[in-house]
């Protein structure tokens, strides 16, 4: 698993207070994980934090898996 | 900084906590930090899932719902209050409502819908719970709101809110007039923008929080314990001659005039 992948499964596994090996990458945080609404907004404002990055809204609402904010991250620092 | 006793007695209602970063939140560790005993209000399961082990690690155990939409639920914290305390010493008010939708583009597309929800739940609600908490206040109190420098000038993306909370600071001084005799001060706090779960619905925060940090006098963003220690300031007795104020908390920056000649130019994302 890539640094970004652990990364992003610790705070996952940290905010929504769940046992990291449930962090799958195919696992949807609404669905699978029990994320509410605020749970998501929060997520990607630690991403933002942890990574640097600016998350639009518009990418923000395509995140949905482990895998999606992984995908989108690995995206954003080979730009940068 | 040091812990005094500033608040040490005192006894007060935080409205607004939604989680960790909120300012409402940075309030409330400042008050505790100094004595101060504190309740909260908190709208629908998400929240209070989240302001619980918050109020929690600083020992409160009242947290109430109140939906600022609803006078009833309102009128019934504060008699939840009454009972509890008989009395309250301070209030923080840290609620804001917009479309998200409306806070991007253009202020002049803002539905007669949105205009109205928005300035009730920002505006209003501020002047329904000084209403009731009033009342309480027998030794005199300390009422504060929180607000934003896009009250008084055009900021991008603020719209809607940006009139709405024109209308608070004019509802500060009113409130400011009404409840002196009794011995009520009423200010508001004008924070520079904060990374919270609010600013996540404004359009190019990242952006804003650059600015910011590059134009502003001191030249950093403000973080929960600035506004912190200025609340503090205004709830507490240090601040007895002070009321109808909109104190800035947000590194000088409506001082400024222009782009700070050495500020990098930066572009939105």
């Amino acid at each position: 698993m890539s640094d970004i992948a652990n990364r992003v499964k610790k705070i996952v596994a940290e905010h929504l207070s769940i046992e990291e090996d449930k962090v799958v990458a195919s696992a949807n945080f609404s669905e699978d994980l029990g994320a509410d609404s605020l749970d998501t907004v929060e997520l990607v404002m630690a991403f933002e934090e942890e990574f640097g990055v600016d998350i639009p809204d518009d990418a923000a609402e395509k995140i949905l898996t482990v895998q999606d904010a992984v995908d989108f991250l690995s995206e954003q620092s080979k730009a940068a | 900084m040091t812990q005094t006793a500033l608040m040490q007695g005192k006894k007060g209602l935080i409205m607004g906590v939604a989680n960790d970063k909120s300012i409402a939140w940075g309030i409330s560790e400042m008050l505790h930090q100094h004595g101060a005993e504190l309740a909260f209000t908190y709208q629908g399961d998400a929240l209070l899932k989240r302001v619980t082990p918050l109020a929690e690690s600083i020992g409160s155990d009242t947290i109430l719902p109140c939906d600022v939409t609803d006078e009833a639920q309102v009128a019934e914290v504060f008699k939840t209050l009454e009972k509890k305390w008989g009395k309250l010493d301070f209030l923080v008010h840290a609620i804001a409502f917009s479309d998200k939708e409306e806070l991007k583009g253009k202020y002049v597309d803002t539905t007669r819908e949105n205009f109205n929800r928005t300035l009730d739940i920002s505006c209003f609600s501020f002047t329904s719970v000084a209403k009731h908490a009033a009342p309480l206040m027998t030794d005199g109190g300390s009422m504060v709101t929180l607000t934003y420098y896009g009250a008084e000038r055009v900021m991008p993306h603020y719209n809607v809110m940006g009139v709405a909370k024109a209308a608070l600071e004019a509802s500060v001084r009113y409130l400011a007039v009404d409840l002196g005799k009794q011995g009520i001060r009423v200010n508001s706090l004008s924070a520079g923008p904060m990374k919270t779960l609010a600013a996540s619905g404004i359009g190019d925060f990242r952006y804003i929080l650059k600015w910011n940090e590059y134009n502003s006098p001191l030249g950093r963003n403000v973080t929960q314990q600035d506004v912190g220690g200025s609340a503090l300031y205004l709830l507490s007795d240090l601040s007895a001659g002070v009321t109808g104020e909109t104190h800035h908390v947000d590194s000088g920056y409506h001082v400024v005039g222009m782009k700070a000649v050495d500020a990098p130019d930066i572009s939105v994302a």
